[in-house]
């Protein structure tokens, strides 16, 4: 297929030599291009209404897809790094690759999935939008996600978690699928749930460890629906067999109460 | 040589970014020796992480022509501290060969005069003095009797390089491209608590261990304390220094093994060792009742190396990053899993250090241990 | 002779709020009040008012004001009422000036002038609420190095560790003996250590069998006076401390004064009825270092290697080379006890003179130990008026293992500190042998009071500990980098081994 160098109107020159539009995708070689530059030119790309944005030999890079206004599509290939997507309002990123730390960080709206596993603090303060995750995911992830009316912030991981899973948790959806667990192997994260006041943390497969705030539920038809409906999805995007991950048993993980401090302090 | 293989200088100044500091390991398993280049390319992928005002590398199997000799790197503030530490050398050591490391200019700022010694302990060191103490004794004069000279390393065939500087432009300055090792360990720095100055720079050392770190130990104070009862002196000013000495004390003088060494410097909660079966908790609770004072509290994770190992290890609960993966025969420990693709896009596997499980790469060893799950490689 | 000393409180009484209870009447036990049953009136005799605030708190209408008597002698910095009255008062009686609790004058008090650390950006905080704080200690000795065996996966320990006390909270009660508190209140002490998982100290005078079922949480003490000393004594508790002296009263002996010996005590104590319990000044079996040691070992002996044994001392002017001697003695433990210590009974000018602050105490014995390269052998626990959990977070981080408390446990139970101990009439039933008076101390809700104390004591050094980064105790202790002291000339903060705040 044809590369043709389009008149490259409203992009600074000095990115010329990094951007080719081909058939209304715009490939950005990201190669040696320090972060601000990239962001720059997504940021011109996205003032030119580009629909379609890819991004080859990303190595480290971070904060990619922050301060976009349109939902354009942005596809990663090597590997992003830190606070991607953080404070990110309305575009979806899909990483061919793993991720690294604090991914989605604030996340506004919009939509990240991840061909691969994202490291530490992902999904930190969550606000809206969908993350999903093939693989695994590290610690402290889900810290104080939260809701209000119809922004709702979900994760879905397809493999297992570490350590205060959900810490501080006050709305949204967290679904933890343990797919790459072995036999009989539990999740083995601990300390989760600590301190949560709000908001649903769905499981397959056992957990023990929780923090001391919540409680493990049965799920009932309301909670089957919604998570059949983000598992359909999390198949289609990592072309998993949906009846084999629904096999599994979930349970789900809420808080006692809304004030989980309430008592702790004296006059 | 020019090796200009960093992101793109920043145009807009570095004034408002700031982070944490960046470590990189990288170990042949099999003893091969390699170059600089795919260390350096690494550590300065992830120019972010540190500000400018340290960098620095340990390279092991560097000297073999000299490998029998302990290799002494000596910074030198002063031409008074050279002449002091020379006579301490000439008391303890026959000195084999010794000479000016090689530089070239580079974006480094105020570099002292650093010096390399080939030394042998004489023989009329005191009976139950082993090499090895000699040469700590020494190394624990000249930290503070001379005033103004520090030593970088003191171990066998290997080396510290290290100073005010990103790390590419310390490679750059001791012209690293000429060096051939099988284990190089890096590391950027932004420092908080001290001012940048050579010294302060990691790798720390003590005869051939050598950690770099990425964090803040909340602990030193008391760390130091411990340490100082068995005889180590603290001067470099920077609290990665309890932890070379620790693993000395730990390891080389006690003789505990690496995995013992961890749950010493990452102890697991007193509620998970309350729930571990009755042998297993008897030992891990005296492990902390005795070496409490070393407990390494607060966000860490670094890389200790000496010769044959590299390991790797984080805090317990994991507030410092640490990825590893390996291709072929070759093990990679790093701050960010983007340094280690830009190297080696192609891995055969790729995971996260759990918080207070080491993971040990060994010469010799085709498995990367990661405490309850082995990796292996072949 | 008639007395010229002019009463110290005056009773006030609002008689529109007074409806003639008389609970007042019935809880004095200093006779303050009567009820005058023709006139239907309450009358107080300000002369024996000490200002316990008994009647105070139990007038269910706030009638009572306690004033401090403002029948002022011409103000004199230097000699103040207080001077004046002691002087008169020894002239009336020709005796020592006796007194309770802890010296009460000021200037003496250092953890006002140490702060505390907080991390900020370069080592975050921790938040305790959520992630786990770990505040236990094990005291007793422990070793330079551990020897461990090795087989297939399997580690073994082969080092001894010597026997180890085990404290969830760093926090133990410190020794208050049976005569000099009452029953009760030694119950209420010792069921919440229990259910603290900590321990409470018996004092010199013996441990009722009645708490021997406490005795995993008891650390028993050996005096001069060697009070209820026997082999079940030594049997019963989970350490057994040597008390070679006390903060309120270094030098001199334990006293309980005649008014204070009951049947009860009596029985503890094996002395006659009425006796002043004197212990003597020194333990007269050690007049030596060597002495210590042998007793150190005696008691060892005596309980088979399995407790851990402490010596207890107080702050004085060598303190440090004293406790390098008895750890070297062989003491597993050893406490100091600084100058602000309460006590029953001591002469006011000892308790007001003599010791040092367990500030300055504490400090040079971890680095004199340290230097010795010795700090390994024994614990340290500090004692001497630890009033908050803050004054703890510093000693522990000057250097100690775990505190002591007492006057802050008392103070929980209800004392006002009127220093009045010595009479053997406290209405509030601690500092009283009368089983009767002590009747008024429910161990139920005593002990209850006092787990209050400790739960929100460990709460806020979780806190703090969170807010300095620190998430086990072992990192706090000692580490002295999280201190730094204000309003203090360089040989305190060179003593103290801290900096000055801003550097």
């Amino acid at each position: 297929m044809a590369t043709q160098q389009i008149s490259q109107e409203g992009i600074s020159q000095k990115f010329f030599a990094n951007v080719v539009q081909e058939r209304g995708v715009w490939k950005v070689n990201a190669e040696n291009m320090h972060y601000r530059e990239l962001n720059t030119l997504l940021r011109e790309l996205d003032s030119l209404g580009a629909k379609h944005v890819e991004l080859t030999n990303v190595y480290g890079q971070r904060y990619l897809g922050t301060d976009l206004k349109t939902k354009m599509k942005i596809d990663i290939y090597g590997t992003p790094g830190n606070d991607l997507a953080s404070f990110m309002d309305g575009p979806s990123i899909e990483v061919h690759g793993n991720a690294q730390d604090c991914t989605g960080n604030t996340m506004n709206s919009g939509q990240i999935v991840i061909h691969g596993r994202a490291g530490d603090i992902t999904g930190y303060g969550m606000r809206g939008g969908k993350v999903f995750i093939r693989d695994d995911v590290g610690y402290r992830v889900g810290i104080h996600m939260k809701e209000y009316m119809e922004n709702k912030p979900t994760m879905i991981v397809g493999g297992t978690a570490e350590d205060f899973l959900g810490e501080y948790m006050a709305g949204g959806i967290l679904l933890v699928l343990g797919l790459n667990l072995k036999k009989g192997e539990a999740h083995r994260a601990r300390y989760v749930g600590t301190g949560m006041h709000a908001g649903i943390i769905y499981v397959r497969g056992e957990i023990g460890n929780l923090g001391k705030e919540v409680k493990k539920m049965e799920i009932d038809d309301e909670d089957l629906t919604i998570i059949k409906a983000l598992v359909k999805e999390y198949c289609g995007y990592f072309d998993k067999d949906f009846d084999d991950v629904m096999k599994g048993k979930f349970i789900k993980i809420v808080p006692y109460s809304h004030r989980p401090y309430g008592r702790i302090y004296a006059y | 040589m020019n090796l200009d293989n960093r992101l793109v200088v920043n145009p807009f100044g570095h004034d408002k970014d700031f982070a944490g500091c960046s470590i990189f390991g990288m170990m042949s398993l099999e003893g091969n020796r390699f170059g600089s280049k795919d260390p350096v390319k690494a550590i300065s992928n992830m120019h972010e992480r540190s500000n400018g005002l340290g960098g620095g590398f340990a390279i092991y199997g560097i000297y073999p022509d000299f490998k029998d000799y302990y290799a002494m790197h000596i910074m030198y503030l002063s031409k008074d501290a050279k002449q002091r530490t020379d006579k301490i050398l000439a008391s303890c050591f026959n000195i084999i060969y010794d000479e000016e490391l090689q530089t070239k200019p580079a974006n480094v700022i105020d570099p002292p005069i650093i010096w390399r010694y080939f030394v042998e302990p004489k023989k009329n060191r005191p009976k139950d003095q082993t090499p090895d103490d000699c040469v700590l004794d020494a190394v624990m004069r000249i930290n503070t009797e001379t005033g103004k000279a520090f030593v970088f390393s003191s171990g066998k065939d290997m080396g510290v390089f290290k100073g005010v500087g990103f790390p590419e432009d310390i490679a750059n300055y001791f012209c690293l491209e000429d060096y051939e090792g099988y284990l190089w360990s890096c590391h950027g720095r932004f420092p908080t608590n001290t001012p940048g100055w050579w010294g302060g720079a990691h790798p720390f050392n003590i005869l051939d261990w050598t950690v770099v770190h990425n964090g803040e130990l909340s602990s030193y104070g008391i760390n130091r304390r411990y340490l100082e009862m068995y005889g180590y002196k603290c001067t470099l000013q920077t609290d990665t220094e309890v932890l070379a000495y620790a693993v000395d004390l730990l390891m080389r003088k006690q003789r505990l093994p690496i995995k013992i060494v961890s749950q010493i410097l990452a102890s697991p909660f007193w509620a998970e060792i309350d729930q571990m079966e009755p042998k297993k908790r008897v030992v891990l609770r005296a492990l902390r009742q005795t070496y409490g004072s070393l407990l390494m509290n607060g966000p860490f994770s670094i890389i200790v190396a000496h010769h044959g190992e590299m390991i790797g290890l984080t805090d317990r609960i994991k507030l410092r990053p640490m990825m590893a993966a390996t291709r072929d025969s070759m093990l990679y420990l790093s701050s960010e899993e983007a340094a280690i693709r830009l190297v080696s896009p192609n891995l055969d596997k790729v995971w996260s250090a759990r918080g207070g499980e080491p993971i040990i790469g060994r010469i010799g060893n085709k498995t990367a241990v990661q405490n309850q799950s082995k990796m292996e490689i072949e | 002779m008639k007395s010229y000393l002019p009463p110290e409180y005056i009773v006030e009484r609002d008689e529109n709020k007074c409806i003639r209870c008389k609970v007042c009447v019935n809880q004095c036990t200093y006779e303050t009040h009567s009820y005058d049953a023709e006139d239907d009136v309450i009358r107080s005799k300000d002369e024996n008012c000490v200002n316990c605030q008994r009647c105070v708190t139990f007038c269910p209408t706030h009638a009572i004001t306690i004033k401090k008597n403002p029948t002022a002698y011409r103000e004199n910095a230097n000699l103040t009422p207080e001077v004046i009255n002691d002087i008169k008062k020894q002239a009336e009686t020709g005796g020592i000036l006796l007194t309770g609790m802890g010296c009460d004058k000021p200037e003496l008090t250092y953890w006002d002038r140490i702060l505390v650390n907080a991390s900020q950006v370069t080592n975050p905080s921790i938040d305790p609420l959520r992630e786990p704080m770990e505040i236990r200690t094990y005291l007793g000795a422990k070793p330079d190095a551990l020897e461990l065996e090795y087989s297939n996966d399997d580690v073994e320990l082969k080092t001894q560790l010597t026997p180890q006390l085990t404290l969830e909270v760093p926090i133990m009660f410190s020794a208050m003996s049976y005569g000099a508190i009452s029953l009760n209140t030694h119950e209420s002490l010792a069921r919440a250590a229990t259910k603290a998982g900590t321990y409470f100290n018996t004092g010199e005078g013996g441990l009722d069998p009645s708490l021997y079922k406490y005795g995993e949480h008891t650390i028993v003490q050996v005096a001069s006076g060697r009070f209820g000393v026997h082999s079940q004594y030594l049997h019963a508790g989970a350490a057994v401390e040597i008390k070679i002296g006390q903060g309120a009263k270094p030098g001199i002996g334990g006293h309980l004064p005649g008014e204070k010996v009951t049947a009860e005590v009596s029985r503890t104590r094996m002395i006659p009825l009425g006796t002043d319990a004197l212990s003597p000044a020194p333990q007269h079996d050690i007049y030596s270092i060597e002495d210590l040691r042998q007793l150190i070992f005696a008691l060892k002996e005596a309980t088979n290697y399995e407790k851990p044994i402490s010596v207890k001392i107080a702050a004085v002017h060598n303190v440090a080379a004293i406790a390098s001697g008895i750890v070297r003695a062989g003491a597993d433990i050893v406490a100091i006890d600084g100058v602000r210590g309460s006590t029953g009974a001591a002469p006011k000018v000892i308790r007001d003179n003599v010791g040092i602050p367990i500030e300055m105490a504490l400090a040079s014995v971890d680095q004199r130990l340290r230097d010795e390269g010795i700090r390994n052998r024994a614990s340290i626990v500090a004692a001497g008026g630890f009033r908050s959990s803050g004054d703890i977070l510093k000693a522990i981080a000057l250097g100690a293992d775990a505190v002591y408390i007492a006057t802050a446990a008392l103070v929980a139970m209800g004392c006002t500190v009127c220093q009045k101990c010595y009479t053997g009439k406290c209405p509030w039933g601690l500092a009283t042998p009368d089983a009767w008076i002590g009747k008024r101390i429910n161990p139920d809700i005593a002990s209850e009071r006092l787990m209050n104390l400790l739960r929100g004591w460990s709460h806020e050094i979780r806190e703090m500990m969170g807010g300095m980064g620190v998430n086990s105790i072992e990192s706090l202790r000692g580490n002295r980098l999280h201190l730094r002291g204000v309003g203090l000339t360089d040989t305190e903060l060179k003593i103290l081994g801290i900096k000055m705040a801003g550097d």
